[in-house]
């Protein structure tokens, strides 16, 4: 895709025909177009920009995109300072950015790494886990009708229990260990896996099997050879997203019964009242959240370069 | 001139020495023989059973090119995917080499109407698939005939492209290609120009032309088109409106090989207006089957 520069992108509504092309009579006009230059276009005011970008799915150019969402952020930080410095708030709640910026410099020079640690080692263990079952048995339950009326209601039926729920019960069975944190996170990735990917074998195009048979490819390899090369990529977008709800799920579990981790290192700010380590404890989770995730969408473009928008 | 030796040459050999197009009778052998074909499709949901077809009797010959022309609904696609073993008759049956078609197989390869590219192949693999499902040829042969292939339907350079960045034609193109190069008896095409816009439309009925009259297996086409049903085949199908039954078979008396300018032809306008009237009659009923 070649980005569209804000101003060339131009809709013609009707009443604004007569500015863009200056009128005359059809024939004529296009005869004197070929040898007269073309006039040049009517310089854009801040309200014609706005309009056009303000239209529904319009484009905006790549420097106001990545402007625009920096500027998110710039205004949290704004709001935050201004609450802060400015004493609107007892700083015992609302610790200012220098204050926060301090306990990181103190938490990441401490122990933090390794509780982040930890924390990546549990949900990537039992994210690796649950995406090692949860494929096949997607692509299973997906493909074949006779699986998916055994577990698609199973497993319809795990999903509306939280995970959650199940931590003293896995506390009791497992005990307080990096099993019973991995167990929590299985139960929740799992039926999601499951009926995610199941969802994205199944929608397939059924004439791209059909063409497939046409050309040769039995019913023991149509599986592998077309559902799922064509699903791969859909896989992966499951994968990443239920991803991000294991973040939750092993935050969950390290409130209760842990003695490390990023959920651990967050409860214990909250009882030694250093509400800045309870930010920073969430910062670190939302930006490692962004770093996998983009790693995870550029390593889909390059793996599957083939992708239809 | 067997298929085998025809794909070896790069599908150019069935051009006699003088250049001209043979039209060789085909074997009674490899003829697709329909008998007494009804569907019936069970109901569903709030929709009774829906008869699609109705005691169809047709012999499709070796090497010949059937269009099937009707009004939308007529049940036509149906018995195109029938041929091809991707639906089974309620009713009769269909043979083909002698055998009855029980289910999809690479000696009746079909182009669809939604394309139907693996879009994780390029174009060159797409047209290979094919003959590596098969496995009777090696590898250095199976690039050989996609690459005559890539010729053979104009898409030199586009070879190592994915389906996406193709337009319309051209994806249809490959469809075409990787049929034919998986070397079928039969080649049925369900609608295959339907999505394409008119100017590729007649650019890719005169591929299609050039294509058969260079190596000519037997094709069954499905299509709405009535210019198109008449300049490419041997005969044409014209079916009533629903239930479908066989209202007329035209006999398309035009000599080969046939191009665009075939079209100005008074043969060729007498059978169209003929086939114009047949479907005139048939679209009214459709529509007062709607009402």
């Amino acid at each position: 895709m070649v980005p569209i520069e804000s101003g060339e992108r131009k809709l013609a509504f009707p009443g604004e025909e007569s500015r863009i092309r200056p009128g005359g009579d059809g024939g004529a006009t296009a005869a004197a177009s070929v040898n007269e230059p073309l006039p040049a276009a009517p310089k854009m005011t801040l309200g014609h920009r706005l309009r056009e970008a303000f239209t529904p799915k319009a484009s905006i150019g790549k420097v106001p995109t990545v402007l625009l969402g920096v500027a998110a952020f710039v205004l949290i930080l704004a709001v935050w300072s201004l609450l802060s410095y400015g004493g609107f708030v007892d700083p015992l709640f609302l610790p200012s950015p220098a204050k926060t910026w301090a306990s990181a410099v103190t938490m990441f020079s401490g122990g933090f790494v390794v509780d982040i640690w930890a924390t990546v080692y549990r949900v990537m263990g039992g994210f690796i886990i649950a995406a090692v079952i949860g494929v096949p048995l997607g692509v299973l339950v997906g493909a074949y009708a006779p699986v998916s009326a055994f577990l698609s209601p199973l497993f319809s039926f795990l999903r509306y229990m939280p995970a959650s729920a199940f931590i003293p019960l896995f506390i009791f069975w497992i005990g307080l260990d990096e099993k019973e944190k991995m167990a929590i996170i299985i139960l929740g990735s799992l039926p999601q896996i499951v009926l995610m990917v199941a969802n994205n074998i199944a929608s397939v195009d059924r004439s791209l099997i059909e063409a497939s048979y046409t050309l040769g490819t039995t019913r023991a390899s149509v599986l592998w050879k077309i559902i799922f090369h064509k699903t791969l990529p859909d896989i992966v977008d499951t994968l990443r997203i239920v991803l991000g709800w294991a973040w939750t799920y092993v935050i969950v579990a390290e409130l209760v019964g842990a003695s490390s981790g990023i959920g651990y290192t967050i409860l214990q700010a909250q009882r030694t009242v250093l509400v800045g380590k309870i930010f920073v404890g969430i910062l670190t989770l939302g930006i490692i959240g962004l770093i996998v995730d983009n790693v995870l969408v550029w390593a889909s473009k390059a793996l599957f370069p083939w992708r239809e928008e | 001139m067997t298929q085998e030796t025809l794909k070896e040459n790069g599908g150019q050999s069935v051009m006699a020495a003088n250049g001209m197009w043979e039209g060789a009778p085909g074997d009674p052998m490899r003829d697709i023989v329909i008998t007494g074909v009804t569907k019936t499709f069970p109901p569903q949901g709030k929709r009774g059973a829906v008869q699609a077809l109705d005691r169809i009797d047709l012999v499709v010959k070796d090497r010949e090119f059937v269009t099937l022309l009707g009004p939308s609904g007529c049940g036509k696609s149906t018995l195109l995917r029938m041929i091809g073993g991707l639906e089974t008759p309620t009713t009769g049956t269909i043979t083909h080499k002698n055998k009855v078609v029980d289910g999809p197989g690479s000696d009746r390869g079909m182009v669809f109407q939604s394309y139907t590219l693996f879009p994780w192949l390029t174009v060159r693999k797409n047209i290979q698939f094919g003959l590596e499902q098969q496995g009777k040829v090696d590898t250095p042969q199976i690039e050989q005939i996609a690459d005559s292939y890539v010729d053979l339907v104009g898409l030199r350079g586009f070879e190592d492209l994915y389906p996406k960045s193709l337009s319309g034609g051209m994806k249809q193109r490959v469809a075409i290609a990787r049929a034919l190069a998986a070397n079928p008896d039969v080649l049925l095409l369900d609608e295959p120009f339907a999505a394409l816009d008119m100017q590729t439309r007649i650019v890719m009925q005169e591929l299609l032309l050039r294509v058969w009259q260079k190596s000519p297996t037997t094709i069954v086409m499905v299509t709405h088109g009535i210019d198109e049903a008449i300049l490419l085949a041997d005969r044409t199908v014209v079916m009533s409106a629903r239930p479908g039954r066989i209202k007329e078979i035209m006999d398309i008396d035009i000599p080969r090989p046939r191009d665009y300018e075939t079209r100005r032809t008074p043969e060729f306008l007498a059978y169209r207006d003929h086939a114009a009237d047949l479907i005139r009659e048939e679209s009214f009923k459709t529509a007062e089957q709607g009402k």
